[in-house]
């Protein structure tokens, strides 16, 4: 039932070939205008050092430490998201009494955080888990409550005249109606945990993607840093891809593209 | 009003606040009575509170004065002998045909072997036996629409209400679900109230008619339907039928004049 949409090959053609024409240019480019490979190494630099880096294990380790940041504080912060949502939006007197808070919050830039939480939680995961929680907690909040909220009048009336509890009501209704939008909050809140774990990890950490880019860029190997981001930029792209997979997969009924918000 | 009726309405009053706090009176001193098994249509122009009036029967609705009446007892709430069907078809996008058919059963708690077997047979009723594991997305209008009224005989309710139940289906489908309801009716027997804007499908379908006017809404006459049963597509063209509602289009015509 679900509908695939795989793009066929002469659609994806330009992207391949803009992607041609970056990688080319970062070859050559750097070297034909004069710049120093000091400031841009040129891709075979860098590919290269990313190698050496695979080989003496700076990669796995670091990224495996990212990822289980990055993935426990998405995975704190959604849950933490929906269920907030659902309590406010059963609740009137909550949501009065919350909602204003955390819209509040919602406008301060919360890795601006980070220093205070590696004080209170050290220089260990916990305190990169908390911080990327904190980040992908409001676009899966915020979009849940639009989504609960979403529920088509006459939809409630079928679920009334079946003399529905509270609990089925949400079970067999708002809930499922609701996935579509949380799924739009998750696609945002993905990307943004690694972000989190990446900035908890600049304040203070032994570990991490974070604190290998912080090594490279003290001892001014550009290409090393050039390494890590494009290690970081697969790793968020890869991430990106389960959540819309699974967003595909199991909210077959409604297309991801059509409800996707964007989170500040 | 006969004591066998199984819906009784007496008096009924039903006013909304809007929103500028105006009081707007949507059913005034509504009085009336079905009778079990009972084919009963409500026609009248939009705004004549007729789907007012079908919730207050489902319970959706209280009124503000008068009082209903099932089988006796009256009507504070929501009920589980009453099913509804909606002129959406109302389906649950991410729920199969027959696991929509099943939600009543998993609200009520129905056993799920007795549910699952019920289920397949309303279906079969329906006929759409083919069609139990498609999604609401794969189906056309007629078909939801025709999961939805097995959706609403699911938990055998003695009475099935319709509100506008073909208003958004095409002319000719239309007319092909007129005859499966009367068909679907004549096999599981229920009280059928259905509320239309169409007056030639209210006389078509109804035992009686109950003819509305608007603003505030009340019932202006009951009329019998005296044409046999079954119906075919034949009994479109009787010359009863065609007189009644030829009558009742001259009435709604004098409405339209007045309002114009």
């Amino acid at each position: 039932m679900p509908r695939g949409r795989t793009l066929p090959l002469s659609d994806r053609a330009p992207a391949v070939g803009t992607g041609i024409l970056l990688l080319t240019a970062w070859e050559f480019g750097p070297p034909a205008f004069g710049i120093s490979p000091l400031l841009i190494p040129r891709l075979s630099v860098v590919v290269g050092s990313l190698l050496d880096q695979l080989q003496r294990g700076l990669i796995f380790g670091n990224l495996l430490v990212t990822l289980v940041e990055a993935l426990g504080g998405f995975t704190a912060g959604s849950i933490g998201g929906v269920v907030a949502a659902a309590l406010i939006s059963r609740s009137p007197l909550l949501e009065r009494a919350v909602l204003p808070y955390l819209v509040a919050l919602q406008s301060l830039p919360k890795v601006a955080l980070a220093p205070l939480l590696v004080v209170w939680l050290g220089f260990g995961m916990g305190s990169k888990v908390a911080i990327a929680a904190i980040i992908a907690f409001f676009p899966v909040l915020i979009n849940a409550i639009i989504g609960f909220a979403a529920v088509e009048r006459e939809k409630l009336e079928l679920m009334r005249s079946l003399v529905a509890t509270e609990w089925q009501t949400f079970r067999f209704l708002r809930f499922p109606n609701a996935l579509p939008f949380i799924f739009g909050g998750l696609n945002v809140a993905i990307v943004f945990s690694v972000t989190g774990a990446l900035v908890g990890e600049f304040v203070g950490a032994r570990e991490g993607l974070g604190t290998l880019l912080l090594q490279f860029n003290f001892n001014m190997d550009i290409g090393g840093m050039f390494a890590v981001l494009i290690v970081l930029g697969v790793l968020g792209a890869a991430l990106h891809g389960v959540v819309r997979a699974l967003h595909k997969r199991l909210i077959f009924w409604a297309r991801p593209d059509d409800l996707e918000l964007r989170a500040p | 009003m006969s004591a066998a009726s199984l819906i009784d309405v007496r008096h009924v009053t039903k006013a909304f606040r809007t929103r500028s706090g105006d009081e707007v009176v949507a059913l005034s001193d509504i009085s009336l009575a079905v009778q079990p098994q009972e084919f009963v249509t409500v026609v009248g122009p939009s705004g004549c509170g007729k789907s007012t009036l079908l919730r207050i029967l489902a319970g959706l609705v209280l009124p503000s004065k008068g009082q209903v009446r099932i089988g006796d007892i009256p009507v504070a709430g929501p009920r589980r002998d009453v099913g509804m069907v909606f002129q959406d078809a109302v389906l649950l996008p991410w729920r199969t045909v027959l696991e929509n058919v099943l939600l009543p059963a998993d609200v009520i708690g129905l056993e799920r072997r007795t549910a699952l077997a019920r289920a397949r047979e309303l279906l079969a009723l329906v006929r759409l036996t083919e069609f139990m594991d498609k999604y609401p997305v794969e189906l056309s209008g007629g078909m939801r629409q025709r999961v939805a009224i097995a959706r609403a005989l699911m938990h055998e309710p003695a009475i099935l209400l319709l509100d506008e139940p073909f208003g958004a289906l095409d002319a000719m489908t239309r007319e092909r679900m007129n005859l499966e309801l009367l068909r679907i009716w004549q096999v599981s027997r229920k009280t059928v109230v259905l509320v239309t804007h169409s007056i030639e499908e209210a006389v078509f379908l109804a035992d009686r008619v109950i003819v509305m006017s608007p603003r505030p809404g009340t019932i202006r006459e009951f009329m019998d339907v005296p044409l046999g049963r079954p119906r075919t597509s034949q009994t479109r063209a009787e010359p009863e039928l065609v007189r009644l509602v030829a009558r009742l289009r001259a009435y709604f015509d004098s409405l339209a004049i007045e309002e114009a």
